[in-house]
């Protein structure tokens, strides 16, 4: 399973990338593989919605379940990944590049400071 | 009575929840309530309760003994003996939804074929396997609505055309969600206003338009316009429609309707003092992961043979607990097959054959009650088998006299409406003869100068 060391985690499976003042939001992988295949994914906000962390931001089912993502920071939604409706699928096939699901401007970025970084995140139980 | 648990059982389960004896369970439970003296009769024999159970249901006037010329969402329709008949059988007899699906694959396959009819009868993409009504079908029109829009939409525009109890029903329904607004159904409006008018309440913060067709007052409009410009304030249009009168008229998916729902209980289904009934729910394919209620899908197994599933389930509480858009998982189980089987037994050609012994006879009706002093029939715009009349005395009083002559007359309209006060609402179906209809045109005469 893989953690790139450049991004953040929440302890709800959600990773961070930071680039500049905003942060891009997706699934990990360990994520898309409790997962299982990937049928449907809705970003359930819209951009230039200002949302609070802990926010849901997207909606995922698989063939097994249905879960939620969680805004792990508070900001300005200023794109959403709309590609992923009509192929779910890239959410197991590239959790942490094409399957990002929405970018935040960032309002409070000290709210990064509570994630884990991949060695901490890798370290929880499944 | 059988009780599955022995005395040891019991004090097991008593001292593992740390109470000491039964009663203790219920001390919340104010001591006078708890065993409440009923003033029942004595028992009786099983033989002296069926003749006492007999007596009364003889007292009930049912359609069978009257001319009914009553509507009003729930109609009078010939019901083939194998509708009944095919229903009592073992394999289906059951109300429920299976728990166990898979292994029920005739129900499966019945609600498909259930979900196909209804699907081609609105014009839609998709039916879920059906609602306990039309009230609640509609009433999760509105909460499929809200959820589309995540609650950032708030209101909900409502014609007064639409059934009274749906508008109950929905408002009752969606209670618990924070700051809706219905709008369009207040008293002072105009109950007959034409529907278009509609179009000036929907606005950027409306999630639903709620219309029906035929309405109410058994009027049938051109939506076309209507639904255009909900759309164009972004804003999702209900069509409640009376599945009969799809026979003859165009589908509400036609004129772009986003859900269509109604009351099943014309295909099939007897009266029977109000339910149980049938919700009909279709929408779009691109709402499918937005409906309640259950889904049965198609597919092929391992070896490539049909088999029937219950598919798209991940919407539902069981799965999405409360972020799913309802509560309900279950279905209308048994009305559901019903009307498969009506529809099936009457095939496309009967079913309009039907639809339209309705439409003329109402229109005769309508005609000859139109030439009696004293009456007059408020039909401006076309109408399929429901038309209002405005009568000479009260509308209480006219059923009264009706009755009299074995008639079951029409929808007291002052009821709900009080603008339409010693206004009723009439139907006439297949089931009415010609000699029915003159007969209540014959004692609407004599009524008249009472």
């Amino acid at each position: 399973m893989n953690f790139p060391a450049e991004l953040k985690y929440g302890t709800t499976d959600e990773w961070v990338r930071v680039e500049g003042d905003i942060a891009v939001i997706g699934i990990t992988d360990r994520a898309q593989d409790h997962l299982s295949d990937v049928v449907f994914v809705e970003i359930t906000v819209a951009v230039d919605d200002e949302v609070s962390k802990e926010d849901v931001g997207a909606t995922i089912e698989s063939v097994k379940a249905a879960a939620d993502v969680n805004i792990p920071v508070s900001g300005k939604v200023v794109e959403i990944n709309e590609a992923l409706a009509d192929a779910p699928e890239t959410v197991n096939a590239d959790p942490y590049g094409a399957a990002w699901m929405i970018k935040i401007k960032m309002s409070d970025a000290s709210e990064l400071d509570s994630m884990l970084d991949a060695k901490a995140y890798e370290a929880l139980e499944d | 009575m059988f009780t599955p648990h022995t005395e040891n059982e019991r004090q097991d389960m008593l001292r593992t929840i740390g109470v000491s004896n039964l009663d203790d369970l219920f001390q919340d439970v104010p001591a006078e309530y708890r065993y409440p003296h009923l003033e029942l009769p004595p028992a009786m024999t099983e033989m002296e309760a069926l003749d006492n159970l007999s007596y009364l249901a003889g007292a009930n006037e049912t359609t069978r003994d009257l001319a009914c010329f009553l509507g009003a969402g729930a109609y009078n329709h010939y019901i083939p003996a194998a509708v009944d008949n095919l229903l009592q059988r073992g394999e289906f007899y059951s109300a429920y939804t299976p728990y166990q699906p898979e292994i029920s694959q005739g129900t499966l396959q019945a609600i498909f074929e259930y979900q196909s009819l209804v699907a081609a009868l609105t014009g839609m993409d998709v039916s879920n396997a059906s609602h306990y009504d039309g009230a609640t079908a509609v009433a999760e029109a509105g909460v499929m609505a809200l959820n589309q829009f995540r609650f950032k939409r708030k209101k909900i525009v409502i014609s007064p055309a639409v059934h009274p109890q749906y508008r109950q029903v929905l408002r009752t329904y969606l209670n618990g969600y924070k700051d809706l607004e219905f709008v369009g159904d207040e008293e002072d409006v105009d109950p007959l206003e034409d529907p278009v008018n509609l179009a000036t309440l929907v606005d950027e913060n409306t999630a639903l338009l709620i219309i029906q067709y035929p309405d109410f007052f058994g009027r049938i409009y051109d939506y076309t316009q209507l639904v255009a410009k909900a759309h164009e304030a972004g804003a999702l249009v209900a069509v409640a429609a009376n599945p009969t009168a799809l026979a003859l008229i165009k589908a509400p998916g036609k004129f772009d309707a986003d859900i269509v729902v109604g009351e099943g209980q014309p295909l099939g289904i007897p009266l029977s003092f109000g339910g149980p009934y049938l919700g009909l729910f279709a929408t779009k394919k691109k709402y499918v992961r937005k409906i309640a209620g259950r889904l049965v899908g198609e597919t092929t197994d391992a070896q490539g043979r049909k088999g029937y599933v219950l598919t798209l389930t991940a919407r539902e509480q069981h799965i999405r607990r409360d972020r799913a858009t309802s509560n309900i998982c279950t279905n209308q189980g048994l009305m559901m097959l019903a009307s498969t089987i009506y529809l099936s037994l009457l095939g496309k050609q009967g079913f309009r054959q039907v639809a339209n012994l309705c439409y003329q006879k109402a229109h005769y009706a309508a005609q000859q009650i139109a030439e009696i002093p004293g009456y007059s029939v408020e039909a401006t715009q076309p109408f399929f088998h429901e038309f209002i009349v405005k009568c000479p005395h009260s509308v209480e009083e006219t059923n009264q006299h009706l009755l009299e002559h074995g008639i079951l007359g029409g929808y007291d309209l002052g009821k709900d409406y009080p603008a339409l006060n010693g206004h009723m609402l009439l139907a006439v179906t297949e089931m009415n003869s010609k000699h029915e209809i003159d007969v209540l045109c014959q004692a609407l005469q004599e009524g008249s100068h009472d």
